[in-house]
């Protein structure tokens, strides 16, 4: 018999109710409840990323050597892999967090609401253009 | 389409089961029959002992919320001839994450207590008497929470969160939907009284955004969407309540 | 065995039902009230209304005006003091209830929408979108809970009415869930328990639709009125029975026959017109339409389904913007439950039993003659509805009646002494009734199913939209057959657990007792009037039938049959027409 909590009453009108127990796996059994998953674990790999930034900057400001080995170790087997990954998790996590935001705020421009592909299209947008301008910079040097 | 389909339903009877059991059934398979239409088919012509909640037949009552091949629908909205060419049987349980009483037949006084705690009613500091007329209310202003007051209370919402599943003083998403509607009912006045109830842990915090409660609500409530913008408000008012503390309330 | 005590007692959780029960705590908030329902409120049937609630609150809209589309849709059937009340306190009520938060569809200025009705000669119909059952139901249940007055006993079925010396000292019920028998004793008690549709095979209405409170009642002794006045609502889905609202053809929609022709023409409705106009054509009364529906059978001009015959509802013509922003429950039904889209296909919609215009008899406050007895909506007969309801009168008079029901029951309540308890031993007794009767007993021949599919076929072709003398007998001749056959079932479930097989087999025996009184109420009247048309009487008889039918069991079980005088004020009898015909009996009449 399952788990029973204290207000299963068992006299001779109540019946037993059943309660099944959740499995610790119960996000495998749905595909939304698995990409749920996997969108929550991805703030771990912002965490890293940012992280890594400021490793980064660590490195430069230790002068042209230490960059030089933090470049090095940064092409190590390990380091990319750990890398694309988080790459990966970082593009699913902005994707997830754009398409979610129009749930999140409910705009309202005289009066009617505005719609959701504009919300989402405009957070696209600012991404984009603020890629170029960094991509742009990158080119220039 | 073959003339029969295979339907899998749980059985659990209290005095008679230490567990549930699925039992098998054959059933026609007519191309407008329901889920629905197959249990009464059996409960009239099979076995009379089949138990279930049903009314209108119609997606509008909410009584006949249940769980089909692992997704919770209602039976009355779900044609049978959409698993006609499975392999498996169609498995018929009971909503997942309420505690079972009979059959397909689940225990909902938490949510009946639930949706009770957000004060689902409207607030106001004083009430206009009738012979003053309506409170006026553009069309506008009655689109603001138009959708959160389509809920039928099926429950489908409750089994879809896995948050509710895990830890059941979550309020849920149909409850909070429902205060929302009120909050954003142009002629209430009693927002503050409702964040009192759901700016907890059991109320809106304990939500992670889940969105399945949204994906699988029939009337396109979308409770997700409830949440996370009662999210923002309550914690504008909480910045606001810091910064102006007496102007804020 | 287990007793509880309430000062007043809603038996049923509808809209009547908790609008009763907040008129009680409104009264006097110290008096204890209970609703007790076999379903959770919010799965009361009031939530599948539709199309809307009628009340005069327009400019160029008059009380008069009202009263007098109901008392000649009626066909002058209806007690018109009755209906004056019902005028007057519609709109407050419909008021109170936006005041309540009921979300209203609105005018671009704020104030309340209204739209035309079938019937209805002025705009007066409120709405709230096409779901205006649900709101209503929705806000009162969520107006009740801040009510703490008022407790519920949810999923419990009553299965007798407690009656002691002449006065109703409260109910025996089940509680679903446990299967625990007990009594719940009350000073007051108020049926609210809708109305019978499920009786017959072809409905809109829902399972629980089985007239429990008329039968329980007429077994406590208290008499059933005008109940051979059923409503055929002209378009039902062929299968389902799902109602496609009466909106649908007041915002425009056409009904056609195989030949794509617009027929009400033929049956005296008025000429086509491309808008729709009030009380003509498709907006005429709902039985007119149904039994144009029939003679289109006859004729052999509509289309032949595996579900019967069927004609259709053609709303193409209003484009897909208008129809989902006036109509769009309509399109989510059609396109959910028959796979068809409006916007672009034919509805197939045939005749279902949609209301039932007869009930309990009782006076302008609820009260029937039984003491401690009232009872308020579907279930009841004021009659403000006489042989024919019109659309959108049935919601405001849920409120208006539940009200009064409510208020006059908690000031009768105030004035009683407590039940006694000797009223247990009738519960005992009830108990071990249902005991012997379904839950121990093995061995029977029938099955609940059988009765209730011949109970079917027999009030479909004795007592359908066209009756006469030979098809009635029959039909009751076989009800009472079923009502022996009944006592020879035996149920597959003899669980205490939620046991909805003993709860089929105990609104079984109360569909089989209304359906008699309805066949019965039937062969009495020997006229046509409204919903109920005898082939072998075909003109309406003014002199012998200007009054209520009245059914009443006597202590030996055999019933007999009363009349009453239907109360006349304002309006004379005058002849039933719609279309061009009624502008021109108008003028003369006014």
């Amino acid at each position: 018999m399952s788990d029973t909590s204290p207000s299963t009453r068992h006299t001779e009108y109540h019946p037993r109710w059943y309660r099944s127990r959740v499995s610790t796996w119960w996000w495998l059994a749905r595909w939304p409840y698995l990409k749920f998953i996997l969108r929550e674990i991805s703030s771990v790999f912002v965490a890293w990323f940012v992280v890594l930034l400021l490793l980064q900057i660590r490195a430069l400001s230790r002068g042209p050597d230490a960059y030089a080995r933090f470049q090095h170790w940064l092409q190590t087997p390990l380091v990319l892999l750990l890398n694309l990954v988080t790459l990966f998790f970082v593009v699913f996590h902005a994707i997830t967090w754009f398409n979610l935001t129009p749930r999140a705020m409910a705009v309202r421009f005289r009066g009617k609401r505005v719609p959701d592909l504009l919300i989402v299209g405009t957070n696209y947008a600012a991404w984009a253009a603020i890629s170029l301008v960094v991509a742009w910079f990158l080119v220039r040097s | 389409m073959p003339e029969t389909i295979s339907l899998e339903v749980l059985r659990y009877s209290p005095e008679r089961d230490a567990e549930p059991t699925f039992q098998r059934y054959d059933v026609p398979l007519r191309k407008d029959w329901v889920v629905l239409d197959a249990l009464n088919y059996i409960k009239d012509k099979v076995d009379g002992s089949l138990t279930f909640r049903w009314s209108c037949r119609m997606g509008i009552c909410g009584s006949c919320g249940m769980m089909v091949n692992g997704e919770p629908k209602l039976t009355c909205a779900t044609f049978l001839s959409n698993y006609a060419n499975d392999a498996v049987p169609v498995r018929v349980q009971p909503l997942r994450y309420f505690p079972v009483i009979r059959d397909l037949v689940v225990e909902v006084t938490d949510f009946m207590t639930k949706l009770q705690s957000v004060k689902p009613w409207l607030i106001r500091k004083e009430e206009k008497p009738t012979s003053e007329g309506e409170y006026l209310q553009t069309p506008d202003q009655l689109d603001r929470y138009k959708q959160f007051s389509m809920c039928i209370n099926c429950m489908l919402c409750y089994a879809a969160c896995p948050v509710y599943g895990l830890d059941p003083v979550f309020i849920g998403p149909a409850a909070i939907a429902l205060a929302q509607r009120y909050n954003m009912d142009s002629r209430d006045e009693g927002a503050h009284e409702r964040m009192d109830v759901l700016a907890q842990h059991e109320g809106i915090w304990g939500c992670t955004f889940v969105g399945e409660c949204t994906e699988v609500c029939p009337k396109h409530v979308d409770p997700a969407g409830a949440i996370q913008q009662y999210k923002l408000t309550a914690t504008i008012e909480r910045f606001k309540s810091f910064l102006l503390p007496r102007g804020a309330k | 065995m287990d007793i509880s005590y309430h000062d007043v007692l809603l038996v049923g959780g509808g809209g009547a039902g908790l609008r009763a029960a907040i008129a009680v705590a409104e009264t006097n908030p110290n008096l204890s009230v209970a609703v007790v329902s076999k379903v959770y409120p919010m799965r009361s049937h009031t939530v599948s209304a539709e199309g809307g609630a009628a009340g005069v609150v327009k400019a160029g809209d008059t009380l008069d005006d009202h009263a007098y589309d109901t008392i000649s849709g009626g066909d002058w059937l209806c007690d018109q003091d009755a209906v004056e009340i019902f005028v007057k306190e519609a709109p407050e009520e419909l008021l109170r209830l936006e005041h309540w938060g009921c979300p209203w569809s609105r005018d671009p200025d704020g104030h309340i929408a209204v739209r035309a009705f079938g019937g209805m000669k002025k705009m007066r119909t409120w709405f709230a979108a096409d779901k205006t059952g649900f709101h209503l139901l929705h806000t009162l249940f969520q107006t009740t809970l801040k009510y703490k007055a008022v407790a519920r006993y949810d999923e419990w079925f009553v299965t007798k009415l407690l009656v002691d010396e002449g006065r109703v000292q409260g109910v025996v019920a089940l509680q679903l869930m446990s299967g625990r028998i007990q009594a719940i004793t009350a000073k007051s008690v108020i049926l609210c328990t809708g109305g019978c549709g499920r009786v017959f095979p072809f409905t809109t209405n829902a399972s629980i639709k089985t007239g429990d409170g008329m039968a329980l009642a007429f077994q406590a002794g208290a008499p059933l009125k005008d109940m051979e006045f059923v409503q055929y609502h002209p378009t039902g889905l062929p299968f389902t029975g799902i109602l496609i609202t009466e909106a649908a053809r007041s915002e425009g929609g056409y009904l056609i026959n195989r030949d794509g022709y617009r027929y009400l023409q033929d049956y005296n409705l008025g000429t086509p017109t491309d808008k729709p106009v009030l009380r003509n054509m498709e907006l005429g009364p709902r039985d007119r339409l149904s039994q144009a529906f029939v003679k289109e059978v006859e004729k052999g001009r509509t289309n032949d389904t595996p579900y019967g015959p069927v004609v259709h509802l053609d709303l193409r013509h209003m484009g897909e913007k208008f129809i989902n922003a006036r109509l769009p429950f309509v399109r989510e039904l059609c396109l959910k439950y028959e796979n068809i889209d409006p916007v672009t296909e034919l509805i197939p919609v045939r005749p279902v039993i949609h209301y039932m215009m007869g009930g309990i008899h009782t006076d302008n406050n609820g009260a029937t003659p039984l003491a401690g007895l009232y009872a308020a909506g579907e279930v009841a007969c004021v009659s403000i509805n006489g042989a024919n309801r019109l659309g959108s009168n049935s919601l405001p008079e849920l409120l208006v009646f539940g009200a009064r029901a409510g208020k006059a029951a908690a000031l009768a309540a105030m004035e009683q002494p407590r039940p006694s308890e000797k009223v247990v031993s009738q519960a005992r007794d009830e108990k071990l009734r249902l005991e012997k009767q379904f839950l121990d007993k093995t061995g029977g021949r029938e099955h609940i199913v059988t009765i209730r599919s011949e109970m079917h076929q027999a009030m479909e072709s004795g007592a359908g939209i066209y009756r006469n003398q030979a098809s009635l007998q029959q039909a009751a001749d076989k009800l009472r057959g079923l009502r022996e056959r009944f006592l020879d079932i035996s149920l597959d479930d003899h669980s205490l657990t939620f046991n909805t097989e003993l709860v089929a087999a105990l609104e079984q025996s109360f569909m089989l007792d209304v359906g008699s009184a309805i066949v019965e109420s039937a062969l009495h009247r020997t006229e046509s009037r409204g919903a109920h048309q005898r082939t072998d009487f075909p003109g309406r008889d003014d002199r012998n039938f200007l009054a209520h039918t009245l059914i009443l069991r006597n202590p030996d079980g055999s019933t007999r049959i009363e009349q009453s005088p239907v109360v006349v004020t304002r309006w004379p009898p005058g002849e039933r027409v719609y279309g061009v015909k009624s502008e021109a009996t108008e003028v003369a009449t006014t």
